[in-house]
């Protein structure tokens, strides 16, 4: 309790020096604009203190643990009539409470302030089941001792082999389940392929051809922007992905690689080679600028996740995707980062057999089902059982494309310490962007910081 | 804000205490309490909600803590955030440079350019109200918004600047333009700040000074130099502090922009982006913070010094 205390001392003390504002991240990947996330942290700043209190706030009543008139306290960290994102989980619970005739106490907090306050959420009186992200961060928790091993909910119908990976701690444990993903991909209009009678490139050869052309005819091959410091975070990982491979990839995030080898400079390397076609000066754009470039047709592509579309919406029909070539083949181009968004069972909440059961429930087709009909917009479901019907083309080849990827990364501010993807990774891509020339001077800083966060 | 905070810790205890025993013959016991009361209350309140954090701050500093489990599992580090701040955090220098960058900015611009402005309007001149009411406006947007504001000018792609000039700058993109292009986004708030504190202080200068001035033959540039701005110095002092805090303070506006990067860091958004949010380096983070707060203590001691020595010679 003493630490809860301090903590809220310390954010206190920092918040009133600092007025916090809400951090945009590629989580909060459904925002379709700037402004609205602008208008919104504003308007959440204040709130950044008691978000907290807010979080815990839940009632102290006992019933039976599970089945007919128990109680589970589900958080979620989407707020009331935040889009479609908080519809289907919305729905979701519903449903759940409805089969299993148990209580839902659903507890809607803004995007940004619950994963602001997760610390503070999940050492104080946090709810049972709430929603969470796979990756380093779900493990960070689990090694803390802060989420519940749900391993004995394990094997769930539909969930494959590389879901129940993405699920497992580095203790062999499983502590999470997944509900949803989205792959980031090179995204394209058809129609401007079509009219230049371009197609997606099969090899790095054709790549290149197609890059080549495109700067022929006048068009930005790739589109590009920043300004935010976590989309390039995409670029890095694709090319590490590629070029040394999934595993090496994986274990660099772990912090059991260095930073200044030849393998991390050759990714930088390949990445100066292909910065001359993407667009200039990044830094100063947004991804929501850099999608609409795309959408104008002044840029050809855009390696991005899906929720690309939400920023041009007009074209949404028109957008198709390919994914990165292969740059190696002894490597192959079978890995690609797919974020998988799901649910923990929090270790401090009241009822963890209730918890966990619908933690099970919650990585089923039939809540999947549930979550896309109660909304406008469905997400992919993790769950291969889940109905396709209200997918658009884009969701379907979305799943088809995951579904046959043989690796899957949660994107480097997942699958990494948070402290060192938001604090170095990001000021580092960034200065490398700025000077290309000075690879071995920025990677040798991501190295001496890395070492002392990473310890 | 923070000269209001130090200002009690070397005054109350003497001044308000001391006096308080040599009147208590004097003072029935009901009025006695009310001071006590009154001293009392936002003493605590400032112990418990400045000074104590602040300390926390200093302590943590020294651990190196992601904020899971209680406090046994901080690591005692010592000096090693600090060594690391000034030696491997590549933002650090750069955000020092950029805060005292923007310290020397706002006195040489807005806020010579807002006592100008206060000057002139002053002379009561026609339409002198909404002039007023159109520098002063900005004032009451936040900085946020601000930022905000500023974006729909300076985007690279579609920003008004580049359509009107056709030009390709990347205003909040290029790390060497995009500290002063904040700076002016600043500026445009600062200058009306300034000139309304400044005007306020003019028109409680006495009319009678500027008569005897003008009797006396002395030009207008004369009189404000020699006569007006002398007795404003208290409204000086004041504006010189708001200077001081505003520039160290620097952050909302930075982090609307880019979160404080890539040109645009200072020292408060490297707070920020250690503690606020997902990053959880509580320790590096305080250590930043206690850095802040040593810079800001010297900018407070100098004006604290002055102003007691004022009240000395009185």
């Amino acid at each position: 309790m003493l630490c809860i205390l301090v903590g809220f001392c310390l954010q206190e003390a920092f918040v009133s020096r600092t007025t916090s504002t809400a951090i945009p991240r590629s989580t909060v990947a459904t925002m379709a604009a700037t402004r609205r996330n602008v208008l919104r942290g504003i308007g959440l700043s204040g709130l950044a203190v008691g978000g907290a209190s807010l979080l815990a706030a839940c009632g102290g009543d006992s019933g039976p643990a599970t089945g007919s008139g128990a109680t589970v306290k589900f958080g979620i960290n989407e707020a009331e009539g935040s889009g479609p994102a908080y519809d289907r989980l919305k729905a979701i619970a519903a449903a759940y409470g409805k089969e299993s005739d148990t209580e839902v106490k659903l507890n809607a907090v803004d995007h940004n302030t619950f994963q602001e306050s997760i610390n503070t959420y999940l050492q104080g009186t946090p709810d049972d089941v709430f929603t969470w992200f796979a990756g380093f961060r779900m493990a960070q928790f689990a090694e803390a001792g802060l989420i519940s091993d749900v391993s004995d909910q394990w094997p769930i119908d539909g969930l494959n082999d590389s879901f129940k990976q993405a699920a497992t701690a580095p203790d062999g444990k499983q502590y999470f389940v997944p509900v949803s993903y989205y792959p980031w991909a090179l995204f394209y209009r058809k129609s401007i392929f079509e009219k230049n009678g371009w197609a997606p490139p099969e090899s790095n050869n054709d790549f290149m051809e197609l890059m080549k052309d495109m700067q022929g005819k006048g068009i930005t091959p790739i589109a590009f922007g920043d300004k935010d410091g976590w989309p390039a975070m995409g670029t890095f990982d694709i090319l590490n992905m590629r070029l040394n491979g999934f595993d090496y990839h994986m274990s660099l995030m772990a912090g059991e690689e260095k930073w200044d080898s030849d393998e991390v400079k050759g990714v930088f390397e390949t990445w100066r080679t292909l910065l001359p076609y993407h667009q200039a000066d990044p830094l100063g754009r947004t991804w929501q600028e850099a999608a609409t470039s795309m959408g104008k047709g002044e840029s050809g592509m855009y390696l991005l996740g899906t929720f690309v579309v939400d920023a041009i919406a007009d074209q949404a029909d028109d957008i198709d995707f390919f994914t990165f070539p292969e740059l190696d083949s002894a490597i192959g181009a079978d890995a690609l980062d797919a974020p998988i968004d799901g649910f923990c069972v929090a270790s401090a909440g009241k009822n963890q057999e209730a918890g966990k059961a619908m933690a099970k429930w919650l990585g089923s087709a039939a809540a999947a089902d549930a979550g896309n009909a109660g909304a406008d917009a469905p997400f992919i479901a993790a769950n291969e059982g889940a109905s396709t019907s209200s997918y658009n083309d884009l969701q379907k080849k979305s799943a088809e494309v995951v579904g046959a990827a043989a690796n899957i990364a949660q994107f480097m501010d997942r699958d990494t310490n948070a402290d060192f993807a938001n604090t170095v990774m990001i000021p580092s891509i960034q200065a490398f962007l700025k000077d290309p020339d000075d690879i071995d001077g920025v990677t040798a800083s991501i190295q001496e910081q890395a070492a002392s966060i990473f310890g | 804000m923070t000269h209001i905070d130090e200002a009690p810790q070397s005054t109350e205890p003497e001044k308000a205490v001391a006096p308080n025993q040599g009147r208590a013959k004097k003072l029935p016991t009901r009025d006695r309490a009310t001071v006590i009361t009154m001293v009392a209350i936002p003493l605590v309140l400032v112990l418990l909600l400045v000074w104590l954090p602040a300390m926390l701050s200093v302590v943590l500093s020294f651990g190196k803590w992601n904020g899971f489990g209680d406090l046994g599992t901080i690591e005692w580090v010592g000096v090693q955030n600090y060594k690391d701040i000034f030696t491997i955090y590549p933002a650090f220098w750069p955000a020092v440079k950029h805060n005292l960058i923007w310290l020397t900015f706002l006195f040489l611009l807005p806020t010579i350019l807002g006592m100008l402005l206060a000057v002139v309007l002053d002379r009561e001149m026609k339409g002198s109200r909404l002039y007023q009411t159109a520098f002063y406006m900005p004032v009451v947007l936040s900085l946020a918004l601000i930022g905000f504001i500023w974006q729909l000018f300076y985007s690279r792609d579609q920003g008004l600047i580049n359509q009107v000039f056709n030009s390709e700058v990347d205003w909040y993109g290029d790390p060497d333009i995009n500290l002063w292009a904040v700076l002016v986004a600043t500026a445009w708030r600062h200058t009306g700040y300034i000139m309304l504190i400044y005007l306020a202080g003019l028109k409680g200068v006495d009319a009678s000074l500027r008569e005897a001035a003008a009797v006396d033959g002395a030009s207008e540039v004369k009189t404000f130099f020699h006569v007006i701005f002398p007795v404003m110095r208290p409204i000086n002092m004041v504006v010189i502090v708001i200077v001081v805090i505003e520039s160290l303070r620097a952050f909302d506006l930075v982090w609307v922009i880019n979160k404080g990067r890539n040109g645009l860091e200072v020292i408060g958004a490297l707070v920020a982006q250690n503690v606020i949010g997902e990053a959880t380096r509580y320790g590096f983070g305080s250590a930043l913070a206690v850095i802040m707060m040593l810079i800001s203590s010297i900018f407070i001691t100098i004006y604290l010094r002055t102003v007691f020595r004022e009240e000395r010679n009185r």
